[in-house]
């Protein structure tokens, strides 16, 4: 069986997050980039698919500009076998990168897809709800767990106040939460190992669907600044503060 | 034209977060329908009844809705969908699950996370973890919102709106099956959700330290119990606990940082909490440039007199 990884390159989830001033949106030029976190989960899940002997080919997919397949390298790294990179500088919607992708699943016919739950520069965690509504095939999200056997992957999930678990009949999307498992580094050899991994790099027009937004940015602001408050000397003075001054007790 | 909000339930009552979701559809338009779905749904049926400015309640029941399987959702809010012009959704983990299916099938895009509402089609949402926010305006003719049900007020009761069954859809393609579900019973409330969150970082150095700290606070402050990405990534609380970029993002009326230092990515899944304390021994913190009371301690001094303290005032 095959394994159709999408990937995201977004900003590094470490690095400090600037608007620009013109509030068109936020400063990317010459920041820390990194493959979206959730996808590394994505990533790591399929390749332990295929060392279990479940998945026979991980295949990685990223939408984006040329660096993007940086981004691929590090899922090729990780284990993947091959990339596909559908390279456009256009910021597409979720709905736009789901058509893009079941293009690409009519031509590669994966049995499943495994991806991260939500990218964390959108934070739409959209598209592979979207993706599975537009190829009619269940899905299972925010999984915790994933086991197949056959032709059925059995997911739990996590929901609000707990867990779901769910019988999925393949093929179809499984989204990853955080606590699907831990991604591992990359091996130095199996870093030069992924340099020779082929990838194959499209253009949104190869797809013919239409990309086309839906919803027009109008500006992009700083969240209301948080104001640094007090420093209390005892926590008698806290308590009587949270009690008196804030209200909270 | 009218909104249809699905409401968020546990089948005796709504939950706060539909209250919350109506204000958000009254901005978009005075005809607002709630539609409630699941298996003897009737107490919540008249609980979103009573909420004020409801036009109608519909209810829709079935095994697979009471689930919250996305495909069962879909096929039913697709049916209902031609006469509402945009259909909202509190953001909570079931909602966040359908809305963007039924968006797809609609071919609309999803405005996610909504925290205001600027006109019938202009929102704004945080992007970035909250580091951002962008204002959008959707060009397509239905919408489909999530609404962040923390940044709305809940609306109103005293209406009295009617209450009508819905015809559920039969289910027209494949789809995923209900094997089980565990809640995990808690007496704590949920973190996502909570008004007070207590949380411990890497300081506390263990995970018996966390327990024997942060938890015993939580219970008396009736707070759930959170964690840096540090702690968890150190194997001293669990992954669920963790209030961050990758975790779970909060806004409760108190929330308490313990030996936290306050990396960015934790800030963004807390910063937005109407009141934050922070207690930690290096004055240095980042933590403190968001605390409104901050408190320079070592939480192994502090921790025991804060309990002594919050006795006093009968906690």
């Amino acid at each position: 069986m095959k394994v159709l990884v999408p990937v995201k390159r977004v900003i590094d989830y470490n690095v400090k997050v600037r608007v620009k001033p013109d509030q068109t949106g936020v400063d990317l030029a010459n920041v820390k980039m990194s493959m979206n976190p959730f996808d590394e989960i994505g990533t790591e899940e399929a390749v332990r698919l295929k060392e279990k002997g479940v998945a026979t080919e991980v295949v990685v997919v990223s939408i984006g500009p040329a660096q993007a397949q940086e981004t691929l390298r590090t899922a090729l790294a990780m284990g993947a076998d091959r990339g596909i990179l559908i390279q456009t500088d256009a910021d597409l919607e979720p709905l736009a990168v789901a058509k893009l992708l079941k293009a690409v699943i009519a031509e590669e016919q994966p049995g499943v897809v495994v991806m991260g739950k939500q990218a964390i520069d959108g934070d739409n965690n959209a598209v592979g709800q979207m993706l599975a509504a537009l190829l009619d095939w269940p899905q299972a999200t925010f999984a915790s767990k994933i086991e197949i056997a056959g032709e059925t992957a059995t997911v739990t999930r996590e929901v609000d106040g707990g867990l779901q678990t769910l019988s999925v009949a393949l093929p179809a999307v499984i989204t990853a939460d955080l606590r699907l498992n831990e991604p591992r580094y990359a091996s130095l050899p199996n870093i030069m190992k992924a340099k020779k991994k082929p990838i194959d790099v499209k253009s949104v027009g190869d797809y013919g669907v239409d990309v086309a937004n839906r919803l027009t940015v109008l500006k992009v602001t700083e969240p209301p600044k948080r104001q640094g408050g007090v420093k209390v000397e005892t926590v008698a003075d806290l308590v009587s503060k949270l009690k008196n001054e804030a209200g909270v007790l | 034209m009218a909104v249809l909000v699905i409401a968020d339930h546990d089948g005796a009552m709504v939950r706060e977060t539909t209250g919350k979701t109506v204000t958000a559809a009254l901005a978009i338009s005075s005809d607002v329908d709630v539609l409630v779905m699941g298996k003897g749904v009737s107490g919540a049926a008249a609980s979103a009844a009573s909420i004020a400015g409801v036009r109608k309640v519909l209810t829709a029941e079935s095994d697979s809705l009471a689930q919250g399987l996305a495909e069962a959702v879909t096929d039913l809010v697709v049916s209902l969908a031609g006469g509402y012009e945009a259909i909202l959704t509190p953001a909570t983990s079931t909602g966040k699950n359908f809305a963007p299916r039924i968006a797809a099938k609609l071919d609309v895009s999803q405005i996610t996370d909504v925290i205001a509402v600027e006109g019938p089609k202009t929102f704004v949402r945080p992007i970035y973890a909250g580091n951002a926010l962008e204002m959008v305006k959707s060009s397509d003719a239905k919408l489909v919102v999530t609404v962040r049900a923390t940044a709305f007020k809940a609306a109103a009761t005293g209406g009295s709106a009617s209450v009508e069954a819905a015809s559920v859809p039969g289910s027209a393609g494949r789809a995923a099956a209900f094997i089980s579900e565990e809640v995990v019973k808690s007496d704590r409330p949920e973190l996502a959700g909570a008004k007070i969150v207590v949380s411990g970082g890497r300081a506390l150095g263990s995970a018996e330290e966390f327990q024997r700290v942060i938890e015993p606070l939580a219970d008396k402050l009736g707070a759930a119990v959170g964690a840096s990405r540090a702690a968890v990534d150190a194997g001293y609380a669990p992954n669920d606990y963790q209030v961050g970029q990758t975790g779970k993002v909060v806004a409760p009326d108190l929330y308490v940082a313990i030996g936290i230092s306050g990396a960015i990515q934790h800030l963004a899944g807390m910063k937005d909490s109407k009141v934050i304390v922070a207690i930690n021994k290096d004055a240095d913190a980042p933590i403190f440039q968001v605390a409104d009371y901050g408190l320079v301690a070592d939480y192994k001094t502090a921790v025991p007199e804060l309990m002594e303290e919050l006795t006093k005032i009968g906690k």
